[in-house]
């Protein structure tokens, strides 16, 4: 068994390029449910809490950037994410409960890749870019393009998640985040989604919507989008994008909750949130 | 493959794989049975202790990653309580907080973390901070009684 624990980002990627079947892991909280015979089974991990290249949350010329291994404590604990992106402020809230907020971090959220992870839809309505490091130096990948299938990802074998960097929102951009639950606190979602946009002159002159666990990956709802972008705010609008957002997903039945039930809250949700544009 | 580290400010250590739950080191190897374990996948609290004094949950916390790290469990933190904590764990008794009992370590090991940085934390405060722990007697009113007495029950 051997679990190293790298103080550099550069050290970091020299072990994983020397034995790329070693895990990255960092707050543990998606692992760590496999239970014990599954975790003893594991030889080799790779510890990212200890890279301070990982961690802190700076702003940049473009907007913010938030370091990989940042838990969901110190994400809502940042006054500039709350000033600049209440929507990543509002998930953070919400993702499990303290315990799981002062472990879990926003990289290990979009590494894990579930399609349900509350972060994920924020992050691309926030039009994020997840930035990334490996033997060759570090690359950008577009957040939009960052999930490529069910539990799958852009990161190339040997590479490490290392930022994700938030641009700055158009002045005047409201923002919303709803997680529809079994119950407010602690629970996976069933229906997440994630609003930015903004209106000039009487129009939506901007808008990304997104959802999670409504289809293999977290998505960008981009036929509502689509549907409402020029329109004039207000009810009319609100109604058509909801429509529209529940025929483009393809959620499913499974423990949690029903493809029917999703797609109605999520009608519901994009319509309220739609509501919300002023 | 041993592991040290501070466990209620004495230094141990633990042998076992690094992926071993820091829950199951706690309980079977550092006889601290105080520690309990619900639901094992990250949902009930029971195992909540404190890393670096903040409230975690010890079912998912591997032993390789508490190396050099700070440690507290239920037993640490009421051995001598004072001033806010103490008032609380008293009231807790009085009030009914406790039940069948299977919570409340994990619950007092968070109570003691709000009580630490705020010591008359709102009714809505001791719900959002409790939010991780599942009580499934007491309602949670005791326990909100216990640490919000000032404000009128529901």
């Amino acid at each position: 068994m051997i679990a190293l624990s790298p103080r550099s980002l550069d050290e970091a990627v020299r072990h994983l390029a020397d034995d790329p079947a070693l895990v990255p892991v960092a707050g543990c909280t998606d692992l760590m449910v496999r239970g014990p015979e599954a975790l003893h089974r594991m030889d080799r991990v790779l510890d990212l809490l200890g890279l301070p290249e990982l961690r802190g949350i700076c702003a940049v010329s473009e907007g913010l950037e938030i370091g990989a291994a940042t838990t969901f404590t110190e994400i809502r604990h940042s006054a500039a994410i709350r000033a600049a992106f209440p929507a990543l402020t509002a998930a953070a809230e919400q993702v499990g409960g303290w315990q799981i907020q002062n472990r879990g971090t926003l990289g290990g959220n979009l590494a894990n890749a579930s399609p349900a992870g509350d972060s994920l839809p924020v992050l691309l309505a926030l039009d994020a870019t997840v930035i990334l490091a490996g033997p060759a130096g570090q690359r950008e990948v577009r957040m939009d393009g960052f999930h490529t299938g069910y539990r799958k990802t852009a990161l190339a074998p040997g590479e490490i998640l290392v930022r994700i960097r938030l641009p700055h929102p158009p002045a005047g951009t409201v923002q919303a985040f709803r997680k529809v639950g079994t119950r407010e606190a602690q629970a996976i979602s069933k229906v997440v989604v994630a609003l930015a946009g903004h209106v000039e002159g009487g129009r939506i002159a901007g808008i990304r919507l997104a959802a999670g666990s409504v289809a293999a990956t977290p998505v960008r709802l981009r036929a509502a989008e689509a549907a409402i972008l020029g329109s004039s705010p207000g009810l009319v609008t609100a109604e058509r994008a909801g429509r529209t957002a529940a025929r483009e997903v393809q959620p499913i039945d499974d423990v949690r909750s029903t493809a029917d039930y999703r797609r109605f809250a999520l009608e519901r949700v994009v319509r309220r949130m739609v509501l919300g544009l002023t | 493959m041993s592991t040290a580290f501070l466990l209620n400010g004495r230094a141990v250590e633990a042998d076992g794989h690094p992926m071993s739950r820091l829950l199951d080191v706690l309980r079977e190897q550092l006889g601290h049975t105080g520690t309990k374990e619900g639901c094992g996948e990250g949902e009930c609290g029971a195992c909540t202790v404190r890393l670096d004094g903040s409230p975690v949950l010890s079912c998912l916390v591997p032993l390789f990653q508490c190396a050099g790290r700070r440690i507290e469990t239920v037993e640490g933190i009421t051995a001598a309580p004072e001033g806010p904590l103490r008032d609380a764990l008293e009231r807790f008794v009085a009030t009914g907080g406790v039940q069948c009992g299977a919570c409340t370590p994990g619950i007092v090991v968070t109570l003691a973390s709000l009580l630490a940085s705020n010591a008359t934390p709102s009714r809505e405060e001791v719900r959002t901070a409790l939010a991780g722990n599942l009580c499934r007697c007491t309602g949670y009113e005791g326990i909100l009684r216990a640490l919000a007495p000032a404000e009128p029950e529901r």
